[in-house]
């Protein structure tokens, strides 16, 4: 089990001093200046050999990500923009980061452009968090008037303005060029890739997007060195882990692990175990709504880290955002749930995603009320095909592996109330 | 998703003395020739201090950031939090419906919105006070079910709990947000299995609750006045 002298959030719950007094007595901000000085160079190897992963899904190694900006400057500036548009369904650990550990976030900042070379960093923040954002916007004041950032931020002679700006619910400005039309005052509709942001993101300048949380880890992993955060966790999953548990187990809760702690360890030690027990767990999303639905029979024994499960589940870690479903769930319905909001959600860009979207949302609610043939189910699972990878950005492939995923474990249930509900209309027919 | 202006629109709009330095102060945030960027913070004032989004309120916007009206317009019907239709006069409630507060009891909380506000989400309740609507994943899944009234979440509630909320509302008190079921923030219900040391509590509340026990701003209409924009960054 991960010490509690091993966590990076140590106020994640917010029940200690919330100020930059209270950041500042648990080891934030203390001298910061002396990371910057070992140079950009070091800052970018250090993240490398830390084996940090992105944290907002994809799990991109953060600081090969970084050694993508441009070295030196063609005029342009550069800028930094940290994805704070945490909307994945079933994922809430970027708002607690935000409320009771803002100065984790806002030193990262600092620490983060420099790296980069960008004197200016914005956070895009979801529209709906407004008291999260009013927490972050104290601390990023309370770190401008003490000096930590600024004109001579930390006194390391570095220029640094972090600006907090919103966005107003939309799903998909979490997508990383989304977020960047969406904070230049657009719709926020995903651009073509290449060029990608670190050759031309924000108003055409080199721009790297990271979440939250591998911003967040970055000055406690440079303080305590690379070698401390690789050691939790399997080879190349490593450090630790925000998880977000929700759904039907005993105490939903967000807490800080180690990579590659099994499922079952992580239920029964925070949450206090499944509700009514394991034998009646029927599944669960490891990785927030856009990976693929998991047996609980075979999620008990699961490690919650990015190649277990996409390697031998076929599913992923995504955000880390958990959501279990017990024996009393309709898991069909629950699925028809997660195609209405990609539905609500498609910004319209895309054929396949903007009408493959509502299709496939309509044929799930047939498939919930047993209104369909049995053929349908292949049919759905072929549109599904057409849908992912046909699209600019993810959205599509998000939506469509939910479905892909109930259809390849939960077939015999959806088989079942197809038979059931034709027989009844049988049964109805004869004895009229 | 289709979203259209209401038919019937207010003669003007006007941001009040401190919502307008307050948005002269949120344009400074972009670089020269880029104040577009600040067009949904801009918009989202304009709805704090309205309750909705209306023509004349986009319109003015957009002349603000000098942007054509059309492009103001697009902004302002993608993005689901612009209410383009009156609300109620004393809270928009918005019930989260995605799958995990699905799983742990949302549509009985919209039953309960059904019954006790309006058959339909969008519409003003009879006595004018209320309205609601069903709202993608707010990102409190482990406070599930909850809904977010005003500017705060209202979280782990029950069908009897909510119900009592929006009676408050209705009867013009504004009920105290965050976990309602004596939870601090997003710990496990039963006790801390981490960070169990430290130096203990900092406060009573969480952040959230803080804030809005603060500012007291919880379900009113923004003039302004409560937390202002401080600009300390330097002009590039």
């Amino acid at each position: 089990m991960l010490k509690d002298q091993d966590r990076i959030f140590t106020n994640i719950y917010g029940m200690h001093d919330r100020s930059l007094s209270g950041a500042r007595a648990r080891g934030h901000w203390d001298n910061t200046a002396k990371i910057i000085k070992k140079g950009r160079d070091w800052i970018v190897d250090e993240m490398k050999a830390s084996g940090l992963r992105g944290r907002g899904g994809a799990g991109f190694p953060t600081g090969l990500k970084w050694s993508f900006m441009p070295k030196e400057s063609d005029g342009r500036p550069a800028y930094l923009v940290v994805n704070a548009d945490e909307s994945e369904p079933g994922t809430c650990k970027d708002r607690e980061i935000m409320r009771h550990d803002p100065h984790s976030l806002v030193e990262g900042c600092l620490i983060a452009s420099f790296a980069m070379n960008a004197n200016v960093c914005y956070i895009y923040i979801r529209g709906e968090y407004i008291r999260e954002r009013e927490a972050l916007q104290a601390a990023i004041d309370e770190a401008y008037e003490a000096g930590l950032i600024g004109k001579n931020a930390s006194k390391s002679g570095w220029k640094f303005d972090l600006f907090l700006h919103h966005g107003a619910g939309a799903y998909i400005c979490g997508e990383e060029t989304a977020l960047l039309e969406s904070l230049e005052g657009k719709k926020g509709m995903p651009r073509m890739k290449p060029p990608f942001p670190a050759g031309a993101g924000l108003y055409g300048c080199p721009t790297t997007v990271n979440n939250v949380e591998s911003i967040a880890v970055v000055p406690t992993i440079l303080r305590r060195g690379a070698d401390w955060f690789s050691k939790f966790g399997r080879e190349n999953n490593a450090g630790t882990k925000l998880f977000a548990i929700s759904g039907h187990v005993n105490h939903p809760c967000v807490v800080e692990e180690e990579m590659s702690i099994p499922f079952e360890e992580l239920i029964e030690r925070h949450c206090g175990g499944i509700r009514g027990g394991w034998k009646n767990l029927k599944a669960v999303i490891p990785g927030g709504a856009s990976v693929p639905c998991v047996r609980g029979g075979e999620m008990r024994e699961a490690l919650m880290d990015f190649d277990y499960l996409r390697g031998e589940l076929g599913s992923g870690l995504g955000t880390a955002a958990v959501i279990v479903m017990d024996q009393s769930t309709d898991v069909i319905k629950a699925i028809w749930r997660l195609s209405k909001f990609y539905k609500h959600e498609s910004c319209g860009q895309c054929t396949p995603c903007r009408e493959g979207t509502g299709w496939m949302m309509r044929v799930m609610e047939r498939l919930v009320n047993g209104d369909a043939d049995p053929s349908e189910i292949d049919m759905l699972l072929d549109v599904t095909k057409q849908v992912e990878g046909h699209t600019i950005c993810a959205l599509g492939d998000a939506a469509a592996w939910p479905i892909q995923g109930l259809i390849k474990n939960f077939r015999d249930e959806i088989e079942d109330r197809l038979k059931n509900q034709s027989s009844m209309q049988n049964s109805l027919v004869a004895a009229q | 998703m289709l979203r259209r202006l209401h038919p019937d629109q207010p003669e003007s709009f006007a941001f009040s003395p401190e919502n307008q330095k307050w948005a002269e102060a949120q344009m400074t945030k972009y670089p020269e020739g880029r104040e577009a960027s600040a067009i949904i913070p801009l918009l989202w004032r304009a709805q704090e201090q309205e309750g909705w989004l209306s023509r004349p309120a986009i319109e003015l916007v957009a002349d603000m950031l000098n942007m054509a009206h059309i492009r103001a317009l697009e902004v302002a019907t993608f993005y689901f939090m612009f209410q383009l239709q009156p609300v109620g006069s004393a809270a928009h409630v918005q019930v989260c419906g995605t799958l995990s507060c699905m799983l742990c009891g949302a549509e009985d909380l919209i039953e309960v919105c059904k019954e006790r506000i309006s058959p339909t989400a969008h519409t003003v309740s009879k006595d004018g006070k209320l309205s609601w609507e069903e709202v993608e994943c707010l990102g409190a899944c482990a406070n599930a079910p909850m809904a977010q009234i005003g500017k705060d979440y209202y979280e782990d509630l029950s069908s009897e709990r909510f119900a009592e909320l929006i009676e408050d509302l209705r009867n013009g008190s504004a009920p105290i947000p965050g976990p309602q079921n004596g939870r601090f923030s997003v710990e496990p219900a039963i006790g801390l299995t981490s960070l169990l040391e430290g130096e203990g509590a900092g406060s009573a509340v969480n952040k959230s609750v803080a804030l809005a026990k603060k500012f007291k701003d919880t379900i009113k209409k923004i003039d302004g006045t409560e937390a202002n924009l401080s600009v300390n960054w330097e002009k590039q």
